[in-house]
């Protein structure tokens, strides 16, 4: 290096310089080309989330729906682009991209049109929507919200479509951890599931390392811990049952187990599901969930397994994910 | 010996005393130094701007799982800085240690990709970028003292930090722009900040000189007696100091977080935040440089911290609205301009030339780890009293750092520039002109 001239060296700077600006314009051409290549999906118009037999879905990003019957038949495929997609008697919610950066929530009636739409922080994480449609509420991950390096919070909200109470976000909710009275900074919650009085709720709070299950009122802002290690709870139809994600060893780290917790005994029972699940499962009746799975790159299917630990998980719809009952 | 060594480099172009050229007055070396810096931040900004949306999105990770994995390894690279910055003297390849942490940082982006979805990978990855970081600072900050006469310091790291904050500015939008043509492509992302990144190891290779003096009389380097530097009391003082206005300093999330909450910000807001800072910080750096060379490092420095002290009170202050995150976010970008580069200044000076990296890096890791221990506590402080007691604790804090400082480091304020006389490891190095010129004035 010693024995090059100043000319040489800015010489040899010049033409790396195009190298690499070209290397790197060449891959971004190639991306777009990519991109191009995979295509629009052909588009349904006239989808709606009446009741009935069918399955709703969030395929190559966009809302769709298939037969309950013949899940991999054929799809109706909606414009309406959502990352993030549940609905229940009519009403639907979708974790909407606005930019690559920000989404908004939209609730949708039950011909998809845009009843409710505001902006929410963050990237989408979950979606749901009470069994009579009254009840909304999602989660997102939030950047830079702790003092940790690299660290991650989450950030939950609930809408009440019939009064217009927007909560942006539960951590100001009064908290009662094993017990006592309780706050911390660190507190997040994330995967809200509601009982059918439209009030009371189950979700996740972490805090100080664990993981609970908590009890909340909407009305009262109030949550109270139940038990921990619970993640994701998704309330059974008849209200009985909570199928959740447990931690492998309470580490998350190590994945997840499909499980359900019987409410009355607070018996758990781990789902013949073995694969990790990080999604907040969908009952499809009283004996079944729906879940998301994902391959190393990151690709959804939408599996289900009977709720009792017997049986085997069953692929149900390839290339989607988000699953909800439109029963 | 000292113009002996000034005089052959060709490639710098100037003598060292006359090293003034270009727009920036710093020398050729400098500048090198900071168009490296400023191009390998453009590369890692691109990546930390779409990380969690790669994370999120791209691989659907829980990212809960992922911060996990970052904290485990931050007391790691702490300790690797500290190897890396003796290395660096033992052999006294600094350019080497430093073209090392250059590397290593461009290779982990390629490596994101490949590595897939696997959370511990991932971490593994993101902790060799972080090791880069840490590997490059010490061995690029002893450079910059080693091709600057001591009385331009301030201005030499002025113009770096300027330089830095420049990429670390652009990188976000490079990224942008780079998901808008590649039809939001994370890899396309990856690929093309692998590209800058190499960009910036190829103008270190090219461009940047280390000054290779002769070895000290004393030989090789020993970690006794790199150990011994503590021992000497201008540096014990300044790491000292160093690590207590690194304890008094409350993380950068903290303050985004509060003035986020207060003006109920969306996130989408949040990266504007730290950008806001960047900008105060691009602007301010040079010109403050300049003033610590004229009315001396130490005021700039500690004024540096007064303005910290009057951001944290803002959080809870009277302003609101717009005015608040303006006048925030200037006193915040200010007082990064009036201390990172500021301190390094201060430093290079005390520390004798053949120990500067190591020194250096003793400095940087003591504050690093300060800040990590002031984090916890301050974490500790808003869940006991709330962040408005919080935020005041933090700012007395600061105000007491500020006066413990100026105890410990005042009485040798002639010595902070002139330190060589009465340090006895202190080899024949750039200081003692400035040494002899500041006791026969």
């Amino acid at each position: 290096m010693k024995d090059l001239s100043i000319r040489g060296r800015v010489a040899i700077a010049a033409v790396a310089t195009v190298l690499l600006a070209a290397a790197g314009a060449g891959y971004v051409q190639l991306a777009r080309d990519r991109a191009a290549a995979s295509g629009a999906v052909p588009v349904t118009t006239e989808v709606t989330l009446d009741p009935g037999p069918r399955l709703l879905v969030s395929t190559g990003g966009r809302l769709a729906v298939v037969s309950r019957t013949d899940p991999s038949g054929p799809r109706e495929v909606a414009g309406v682009e959502c990352a993030r997609v549940y609905a229940a008697a009519g009403t639907g919610v979708c974790l909407q991209p606005d930019t690559a950066w920000s989404y908004r929530l939209i609730v949708l009636d039950s011909r998809l049109r845009v009843t409710r739409s505001f902006a929410i922080p963050g990237l989408p994480n979950r979606a749901r929507v009470s069994a009579s449609g009254r009840m909304v509420a999602w989660t997102t991950f939030v950047g830079g919200d702790s003092y940790s390096t690299g660290g991650f919070s989450t950030r939950t909200g609930i809408l009440d479509t019939r009064t217009g109470t927007q909560v942006m976000s539960l951590e100001d909710f009064t908290i009662t951890r094993d017990g006592k009275p309780y706050r911390n900074i660190d507190v997040n919650y994330w995967g809200v599931t509601f009982t059918t009085d439209d009030s009371t709720f189950y979700a996740t709070m972490s805090t100080a390392g664990r993981r609970h299950l908590v009890q909340g009122d909407f009305t009262a802002r109030t949550v109270r811990t139940l038990t921990d290690n619970v993640e994701c709870p998704s309330l059974s139809p008849d209200g009985t049952r909570i199928a959740f994600k447990q931690a492998v060893d309470a580490d998350p780290q190590r994945g997840w187990r499909l499980s359900v917790l019987d409410l009355a005994t607070m018996a758990v029972t781990h789902l013949a599901e073995t694969r990790s699940v990080d999604d907040q499962a969908a009952w499809l009746d009283d004996r079944t969930v729906a879940y998301t799975l994902r391959a190393a790159d990151g690709a959804p299917s939408v599996w289900s397994v009977p709720a009792d630990g017997a049986g085997a998980p069953t692929m149900l719809i390839a290339d989607a994910e988000s699953p909800a009952t439109l029963q | 010996m000292y113009l002996s060594t000034v005089t052959s480099p060709p490639a710098t172009g100037t003598p060292r005393r006359s090293g003034r050229r270009g727009l920036a007055g710093v020398s050729a070396n400098v500048f090198a130094l900071g168009t490296v810096s400023l191009i390998t931040d453009v590369s890692s900004e691109m990546v930390t701007a779409v990380l969690p949306l790669y994370l999120v999105l791209g691989l659907q990770l829980s990212p809960l799982a992922y911060g996990m994995i970052d904290g485990v390894y931050t007391g790691a690279t702490a300790l690797l800085r500290l190897v890396g910055g003796y290395v660096a003297d033992r052999t006294r390849r600094r350019k080497a240690v430093a073209g090392i942490g250059y590397g290593l940082s461009a290779l982990a982006k390629p490596l994101l990709l490949a590595v897939g979805s696997s959370v511990s990978a991932i971490g593994l990855v993101i902790a060799a970028d972080r090791t880069g970081k840490g590997l490059r600072a010490a061995p690029r900050d002893a450079m910059i003292t080693l091709s600057t006469p001591p009385e331009s310091l301030g201005r030499a790291f002025g113009v770096h930090r300027a330089m830095d904050s420049v990429g670390a500015f652009l990188g976000p939008l490079a990224a942008l722009g780079v998901l808008a043509a590649a039809a939001q492509s994370f890899d396309a992302v990856f690929v093309v900040s692998f590209c800058v990144a190499a960009l910036g190891v190829l103008v270190l290779v090219l461009f940047v000189r280390d000054r290779r003096q002769a070895a000290p009389a004393t030989g090789q380097v020993s970690v006794r007696e790199a150990a011994g530097l503590l021992r000497v009391a201008p540096v014990r003082r300044l790491v000292l100091a160093a690590c207590l206005l690194g304890l008094a300093t409350i993380g950068d999330g903290f303050v985004y977080l509060l003035l986020q909450r207060r003006e109920e910000l969306g996130t989408v807001w949040f990266p504007l935040l730290a950008a806001g800072t960047s900008l105060g910080y691009l602007l301010l750096a040079a010109p403050l440089g300049v003033l610590a060379d004229r009315i001396g490092r130490l005021p700039v420095m500690l004024g540096g911290y007064v303005a910290l002290t009057a951001a944290y009170l803002l959080l809870f202050g009277p302003l609101g609205g717009s005015p608040l995150l303006v006048v925030t976010l200037a006193l915040y970008g200010l007082f990064y301009a009036a201390t990172d580069g500021v301190l390094m200044a201060l430093a290079g000076p005390v520390l004798p030339e053949h120990l500067r990296t190591t020194g250096i890096a003793l400095i940087q890791t003591g504050q690093a780890l300060a800040y990590l221990l002031s984090s916890v506590l301050f974490g500790l402080a808003w869940q006991l009293w709330g962040p408005a007691t919080a935020s005041r604790i933090a700012a007395a804090a600061v105000v007491a750092a500020v006066a413990v400082t100026l105890l410990l480091l005042r009485r040798p304020a002639a010595g902070a520039t002139a330190p060589a006389a009465d340090s006895p490891t202190t080899a024949p190095d750039a200081a003692e002109p400035a040494a002899q010129k500041e006791i026969s004035r």
